[in-house]
């Protein structure tokens, strides 16, 4: 009964004298880790926006999609909160249960990179329902220290790669930490290492629909990749999982660790001691442009159905602000999408540069919006070949008769 | 016509029922026969469509990649059931009787059979994932340090070991469980049928066929439907050591993750859909309901009245 009498009577301050009224709004998330960043920021804004407060909440990062669903189809969802990009947005948005955005109710939208705000887009409208937050990028991370004590260089080329992997393996390093136990991983050891492989005709080809998964780019891709890892992986890789891994790395018993950008903060936290360098895994020739998989991590939504939505709108702008992205990119070491931001550190710079020479981290981009979505099948089969129970050749077949289940350019 | 009268004492058993009726209404029938028409609607996400009747039931069942999913969940299902039926309950009841002839140390293991029961299932799940580790784990560690390095393997990952080594844990975890229950079991028995078999025989065996296996007929009853129950419901275990994805590629599938990435979605698939989720959920219920309720009277018709 409380709510009901609060919410009406913001309802009516609303209405009646909108800004004079103090708004509480609520903001949910799922990045539980960045809790004292968020209250920082969401101090700056209320002090530049009297009579709005802001609450912050933070949920379970895997539970978060079904606690947010939940609350929104009964009604009791927040003002603002984080929304996933891609497939998992489509499912709130599709709902209805978002804020429509635009170039009017928040104009820093306008600068955003078309790609961004793609991610954030439901495809049949193309409306943006969200601000979009940060960017991952895969690539290779590696022990600079490691590295210097080997004399190994960034590598040029594939085999540059594997002759680095065999003269640590020879000085008795693990050459690369990662585990396939944790499905989601094979994926990310998948377009980490083989987006360069694959190359960005292949991608502009399969997105044209002229080609489809059993391309030699892709299947060779795949080969080579199970050829490093069997050899340079650590023993057992496919029962080891994705913490044990990151551990690996952090702890200094590994060279390399094939993942995303977001792992350089934990690994820092982990081992402040660890000295890190980034690089986009190489093509077989040097010439072969050096590309990373690149893809957006969520967005910033309003609730359609918000009794304060003046007020979440103010607070979405002040999230899309360069301002708010500097606070950011600084405090949080992740990779603002708005546009402007510069990097204190060196590394975030480094992968900032490398974003530019990028593919969509493929599977999650623009396979994930229906079933069997891209990333379950190309998880498990990395996984049926890293124990040898399948062939480059049967996954490509195998996704792309997959897919055609819904994909139209696949169905024949 | 007959007056109603609220005497007192019938507005005290009023007062007193009608809330918990409300509270077993609201959260036990409503959300179960809510459960029941969502799986006949067509659902974008979380909106509700057009009623479908029994499409949902036929996608899960016979439409692709959902027909293979739900085969190969029902399929390690089966085997978990089986499974868990040996090394749970069979063990259960060799432990049982061992701890009923009071051999030297009972009143100890008694404890120590029982103690696995009691931690949570996220304990056991994560001592068990240390215990599998390909690199540290206290398994391959141990096969290493006596000679038989080249059984080490990454239990977890390969499609051959990784649903054994979950049922090792679940079996470990809960054969405390079956024990007691047979253990009450087999202390009810009276001690002049005991006093009666001793003057016939001194065989062990003949003991255990003829009299006590028949005589703790209504554990068997209790342990093997719960175990029933149980092995089609798995999911915390698998959930935690394999995954949501049942990983490595479906080996470590159940229905219950199953169940719980088709309605709630992951965050691999990216879609979310209540109707096949709810389809699933009556299927399973009804599955269970109807076995469940078989091997109980199965069960019953042999157990023997003292």
């Amino acid at each position: 009964m409380k709510t009901i009498v609060r919410a009406g009577t913001l309802l009516s301050a609303l209405l009646v004298a909108a800004p004079a009224f103090a708004q509480d709004l609520t903001f949910w998330s799922w990045r539980q880790e960045d809790r004292a960043a968020y209250e920082q920021f969401i101090d700056t804004f209320e002090a530049a926006n009297p009579g709005i407060t802001v609450k912050f909440e933070t949920f379970e990062a895997t539970n978060y999609n079904t606690i947010l669903s939940t609350a929104l189809a009964g009604g009791t969802g927040p003002d603002v909160m984080m929304v996933r990009a891609y497939g998992g947005l489509e499912n709130v948005a599709v709902a209805g249960y978002l804020e429509e955005l635009t170039t009017d109710s928040v104009p820093a939208l306008a600068n955003f990179a078309e790609p961004a705000l793609a991610a954030e887009s439901v495809r049949a409208d193309g409306k943006i329902y969200a601000v979009p937050f940060a960017s991952q990028t895969q690539l290779v991370i590696y022990n600079s220290k490691i590295f210097a004590d080997n004399g190994i260089e960034e590598p040029q080329t594939w085999d540059d790669l594997m002759a680095a992997s065999q003269k640590l393996k020879d000085a008795g390093i693990i050459p690369f930490a990662n585990g396939t136990a944790t499905a989601w991983q094979n994926e990310t050891v998948t377009f980490g290492l083989g987006s360069s492989l694959m190359g960005k005709a292949f991608y502009d080809e399969l997105m044209a629909g002229t080609a489809d998964f059993t391309d030699a780019r892709f299947t060779s891709a795949l080969a080579s990749v199970n050829e490093l890892a069997q050899d340079y992986f650590p023993d057992g890789f496919i029962g080891l999982d994705y913490p044990s891994a990151q551990q690996l790395f952090s702890s200094g018993m590994a060279a390399m660790f094939v993942g995303g950008s977001y792992e350089l903060a934990t690994f820092k936290a982990q081992n402040p001691d660890i000295e890190m360098g980034v690089f986009a895994a190489p093509g077989k020739t040097a010439e072969d442009a050096k590309l990373v998989g690149l893809y957006f991590d969520g967005g910033y939504a309003v609730n359609a159905a918000s009794p304060n939505k003046e007020a979440a709108i103010t607070f979405v702008n002040y999230l899309a602000s360069p301002e708010f992205g500097q606070a950011f990119a600084n405090t949080l070491n992740n990779i603002s999408t708005i546009p402007g931001v510069t990097f204190d550190n060196p590394l975030l710079a480094e992968v900032n540069d490398l974003n530019k020479s990028s593919i969509p981290y493929l599977m999650l981009a623009h396979f994930r919006y229906g079933e069997p979505s891209g990333s379950v099948l190309i998880q498990g089969e990395m996984q049926k070949l890293f124990s040898g129970e399948t062939t480059p050749e049967a996954i490509g077949e195998a996704l792309t008769t997959g897919l055609a289940a819904w994909y139209e350019p696949f169905k024949k | 016509m007959p007056q109603f009268r609220m005497t007192g004492r019938g507005l005290w058993i009023t007062a007193l029922i009608v809330p918990p009726l409300c509270f077993v209404a609201l959260f036990i029938v409503y959300p179960i026969i809510s459960a029941f028409a969502y799986a006949f609607f067509d659902w974008q996400g979380l909106k509700r469509l057009d009623f479908v009747g029994l499409e949902n039931f036929h996608t899960v069942l016979f439409v692709e990649p959902y027909r293979s999913w739900t085969l190969n969940a029902f399929k390690n299902n089966i085997i978990v059931f089986f499974a868990l039926m040996v090394l749970q309950n069979g063990l259960g009841f060799i432990l049982a009787y061992a701890l009923w002839r009071e051999l030297p140390g009972a009143r100890f293991h008694r404890i120590a059979v029982f103690l696995p029961v009691v931690l949570s299932t996220i304990i056991v799940a994560y001592l068990f994932k240390l215990f599998y580790h390909p690199l540290f784990g206290v398994v391959n560690i141990s096969l290493k340090s006596i000679g038989l390095g080249e059984w080490a393997q990454p239990w977890l990952g390969q499609s051959g070991t990784a649903l054994w080594s979950i049922i090792a844990a679940q079996a470990w975890h809960m054969v405390g469980f079956p024990t007691l229950v047979f253990l009450a079991g087999m202390q009810r028995i009276p001690s002049e049928i005991l006093d009666a078999v001793r003057m016939e025989t001194e065989s062990e065996w003949v003991k255990i066929t003829k009299i006590v296996w028949p005589l703790v007929a209504p554990s068997a009853t209790i342990v093997f439907t719960l175990l029933f129950v149980g092995a089609f419901n798995w999911f915390e275990l698998p959930y935690i050591m394999g995954g949501l994805d049942g990983s490595p590629f479906g080996s470590t599938d159940v229905l219950g993750l199953y169940f719980y990435r088709t309605a709630f979605g992951n965050v691999s698939a990216g879609q979310q859909d209540f109707g096949l989720g709810s389809a699933l959920a009556v299927l399973i219920f009804i599955f269970i309901a109807a076995i469940a309720a078989v091997i109980t009277t199965r069960l019953r018709a042999r157990e023997i009245q003292l």
